[in-house]
């Protein structure tokens, strides 16, 4: 393993692009080629089913220290990833060992049908014979999700780049599926197994944020317009009688949504559509959190199918009888995705309504009013651009509405991890609600270093109770915290959930009897 | 003996505080880190080779007394003695004694042999107040030649690729470590910050490499392949990016965790530190056979939960030591 474990032990050490990039090219350029394809199938997702729970893992280890449960809870809270907690705590090995990461995965996947002894025999011998970051490695080679400091894109970019091929072409190749048995490294990610696989999705086009007017961006009559739909931004394919979903993170989610399989089986024609997977009832957008009751739910059930009905608004074509439509200026495209809808027509999946204005400032009054129809703003798409791969300035670019602001009170906070272990960097803030305050949203420090360290030191001499990491505090440091959405939720205590909430400013004019209350917060839930 | 106030630690029977954050008539100094010595007190007491770091960094004109290692004084009765502990060149562990009971104060420990300053001796006593800074069991040093290994690895990767090797870390006690832990390796170069507190060391006899001071007006080209020292303030400065082909490591026991290397974007981050780590502390503690344990700074709240639970009473105290959120 020595070589993947120096290979991350680079990634992890630097921030600069270059380094990353000399690192991974050593990789490939040394490292044996079944474990070239394991590294790419771990960096892209591809990881087996976990064998054995995180909570076995820690139970073996307070075996093996003998440190109490709160003292783990207390190192997990400053280290903040399990797998190298486990590894910082386990004694040193007294053995060593030297596997190649291809043989660590066959014996991880040889676990699957052990029994929890031999299980524990073989995490346990493994622990002892390596070293502290191989230990993390083996770790999160166990379970977990693997990031390393490497984006999949920058991966991607750097494998592009060594075997002087398109990025689009490896992006393309290693979607889907594949395994490190039966595929070589270099004629996957040249794409020589691409057409046998009728699953295979293409990388997404995405949107920048618009960094200037609207108005700067010439003729109107030159874009799209349509609006930002806040929902799950998916590839619905069909090729011969196969239809796959993928989500934007490279996930099928095909079984999550029998209702567009169904109404796909129904379309004629064979293609690949992007779109937006939304909750919707009598002809309107739900609120993203409905759809979220359908995220990650292994059964779907009727009753959960009735109470959050689905559609899909369509985007885009990019794949038509075969044929790549990606290169095809956005107007054919759109003209193409008319008619096969217009064959298809049916209740689930809708076109992405245009929106047409005369001018810019017809379309800022749309603008302003999207909220209201659960969308998050407009995207502008310029009517000649192709359908590009990943984020390119120019073509298309997202006009979100302001996020929406709240003053509340921070009342519990919590030390961060690593150097920030020492501070406390993750708040808890709570709104009025009559003579009470309830919770009403997480966030981590947006904080400068300063504030930080002001902030920490109040928790420190304000502290009212201690739960393990976590401190209550006087109520008197009052935030202005913004957020992108807000919906109805049983399951927080107040009964709305923020969506992406985060600390816009520390409003030190304001004391705590200036907060919002949880009425005024609940009008803006449309 | 001891009492907890809003000027510092005093010492009752003694009348004089140990390490005050407020000014007072006498305080004794462990060691010269400015969060242990601040400016401001009638008069200092502290080891022979502190003296000149505090008049160096709080002013030449301070009051202030050395003393030696295992040399005794009185004061109001109380007696009162300084003891290594390995955190610098001159860090000292205070120990006083009235009527039969002792307390020791360690300051900043290490139980690890730097090389350079004097190695850390337990000291028996009844009540302890001791640092937690690295008061986690996730907080294991490696050994001083596993560290330099890595040190010497690092220069020689950098060195084939023609980079300068830049190190940061504090001034005072890390920078000499270092220092001396790549003497081997090629010519160095130290900022003037650092190369001032140099002096505390030669004058205490201890041989440091031969260095140069790095001048930030001249051109850095010529800093191919060779070692800078720097310390943690001119980490986000101009200097770092006036050095062409640069490599940049921090040196701190922080380091330790990935969160806090990626946190810090250094090209590298090398766990070293000059304080104990989780088994350092608990050994000290047990060695010192102390009845009760005061904890200043760092860990406090974990690390006096646990001694509790394996019997040994302890508290956290609130204190102003520790308190930088850089490096
Ligand atoms: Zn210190
Ligand atoms: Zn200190």
């Amino acid at each position: 393993m020595i070589e993947f474990a120096t290979l991350v032990n680079a990634l992890d050490s630097t921030n600069k692009a270059s380094l990353k990039k000399e690192a991974i090219i050593r990789f490939l350029t040394f490292a044996p080629e079944k474990d070239k394809l394991w590294f790419l199938a771990l960096m892209t997702g591809k990881r087996p089913r976990r064998p054995i729970s995180t909570k076995e893992l820690k139970t073996w280890v307070l075996e093996i220290t003998n440190i109490p449960e709160w003292l783990f809870v207390e190192c997990y809270a400053a280290v903040g990833d399990l797998s190298e907690t486990l590894a910082l705590l386990l004694p040193p090995a007294s053995e060593k060992i030297n596997k190649s990461l291809s043989e660590w995965m066959e014996d991880i996947l040889q676990l699957a049908n052990a029994s929890m002894a031999e299980k524990k025999a073989f995490v346990l011998t493994s622990w002892n014979r390596l070293n502290t970051i191989e230990r993390f490695i083996f770790n999160k080679l166990l379970g977990g999700s693997f990031r390393l400091g490497v984006s999949s894109k920058g991966l991607i970019n750097t494998i592009a780049t060594h075997f002087q091929i398109e990025p689009s072409i490896v992006t393309h190749s290693i979607m889907g599926e594949w395994n490190s048995h039966d595929y070589a490294f270099d004629k996957l990610v040249r794409g020589e197994y691409s057409n046998t696989n009728l699953s295979k999705p293409y990388p997404f086009c995405l949107a920048y944020p618009i960094e200037k007017e609207v108005e700067e961006l010439g003729l109107i009559a030159e874009w799209q317009c349509e609006y930002k739909w806040d929902g799950i931004r998916g590839q619905l394919i069909k090729r011969g009688d196969e239809i796959f979903i993928w989500s934007r993170g490279e996930e099928l989610v095909t079984i999550q949504f029998p209702e567009i399989t169904d109404a796909l089986k129904k379309w004629k024609g064979s293609f690949v559509l992007d779109g937006e997977i939304l909750a919707a009832k009598d002809g309107q957008i739900l609120n993203f959190n409905e759809l979220q009751k359908r995220i990650n739910r292994k059964l779907i059930s009727k009753t959960l199918r009735e109470e959050v009905p689905i559609v899909v608004y369509l985007y885009d074509l990019l794949e038509l009888d075969g044929k790549d439509l990606r290169s095809e200026s956005l107007q054919n495209r759109r003209k193409l995705l008319e008619q096969l809808y217009q064959h298809n027509v049916g209740p689930t999946i809708l076109l992405s309504p245009l929106i047409s204005c005369e001018n810019w400032a017809d379309l800022r009054i749309l603008q302003l009013a999207s909220r209201e129809l659960n969308s998050e703003g407009i995207m502008l798409k310029k009517k000649d651009s192709i359908y590009y791969v990943g984020r390119k300035k120019g073509g298309w670019w997202k006009w979100k509405v302001n996020p929406m602001t709240i003053d509340a009170v921070l009342i519990y906070a919590q030390k961060g991890s690593g150097r920030r272990s020492a501070h406390y960097t993750d708040y808890t803030f709570a709104v009025k609600d009559g003579d009470h305050l309830v919770s009403i949203a997480k966030a981590y420090s947006g904080l400068t270093d300063k504030e930080i360290l002001e902030v920490s030191r109040y928790i420190r001499q304000n502290a009212l109770e201690k739960f393990g990491p976590v401190r209550t505090v006087k109520p008197e440091l009052v935030f202005e915290i913004a957020f992108e959405g807000i919906g109805y939720s049983k399951r927080h205590k107040s009964g709305v959930a923020l969506r992406f909430p985060r600390i816009l400013r520390w409003r030190r004019d304001k004391k705590a009897a200036d907060i919002d209350t949880l009425e005024n917060i609940k009008k803006l839930i449309t | 003996m001891i009492q907890f106030t809003s000027k510092g630690i005093y010492c009752i029977p003694g009348k004089f505080y140990l390490e005050p954050w407020q000014p007072v008539d006498l305080a004794i100094i462990t060691h010269g880190h400015a969060d242990h010595a601040r400016p401001g007190m009638k008069k200092y007491l502290c080891h022979h080779f502190t003296v000149g770091i505090l008049k160096s960094r709080i002013g030449p004109d301070i009051q202030v007394e050395g003393l030696a290692y295992n040399q005794s004084i009185h004061i109001n009765g109380v007696k009162i003695s300084l003891h290594p502990a390995g955190h610098i060149i001159g860090s000292a562990q205070i120990r006083m004694e009235y009527k039969g009971k002792v307390t020791v104060f360690t300051g900043d420990y290490k139980l690890q042999d730097d090389g350079l300053s004097t190695p850390f001796e337990p000291v028996k006593c009844h009540e302890l107040i001791t640092e937690s800074t690295f008061g986690l069991p996730i907080y294991r040093w490696e050994s001083v030649e596993m560290q330099n290994q890595r040190l010497n690895a690092w220069i020689m990767h950098n060195q084939g690729y023609k980079k300068t090797s830049v190190f940061i870390g504090y001034s005072l006690g890390k920078s000499q470590r270092i220092l001396n832990a790549v003497k081997d390796m090629g010519e160095i170069y130290v900022h003037y910050s650092i190369a001032k507190l140099n002096i505390a060391y030669s004058d205490a006899g201890i041989n440091l490499p031969s260095y140069q001071i790095i001048d930030p007006t001249t051109d850095m080209k010529h800093l191919d392949g060779k070692i800078v020292l720097l310390p943690p303030a001119l980490l986000d400065t101009q200097l770092l990016q006036k050095i062409p082909h640069v490599a940049y490591a921090i040196c701190s026991g922080w380091m330790q965790i990935r969160g806090a290397r990626r946190w810090r974007s250094a090209d590298a981050g090398f766990a070293i530190s000059d304080h104990a780590d989780w088994n350092g502390l608990l050994q000290a503690v047990k060695e010192s056979g102390a009845e009760k344990v005061y904890v200043t700074h760092g860990q406090t709240a974990s690390f006096s939960k646990y001694l509790n639970e394996i019997g040994v009473e302890a508290e956290e105290v609130n204190t102003n030591y520790g308190e930088e959120l850089s490096v």
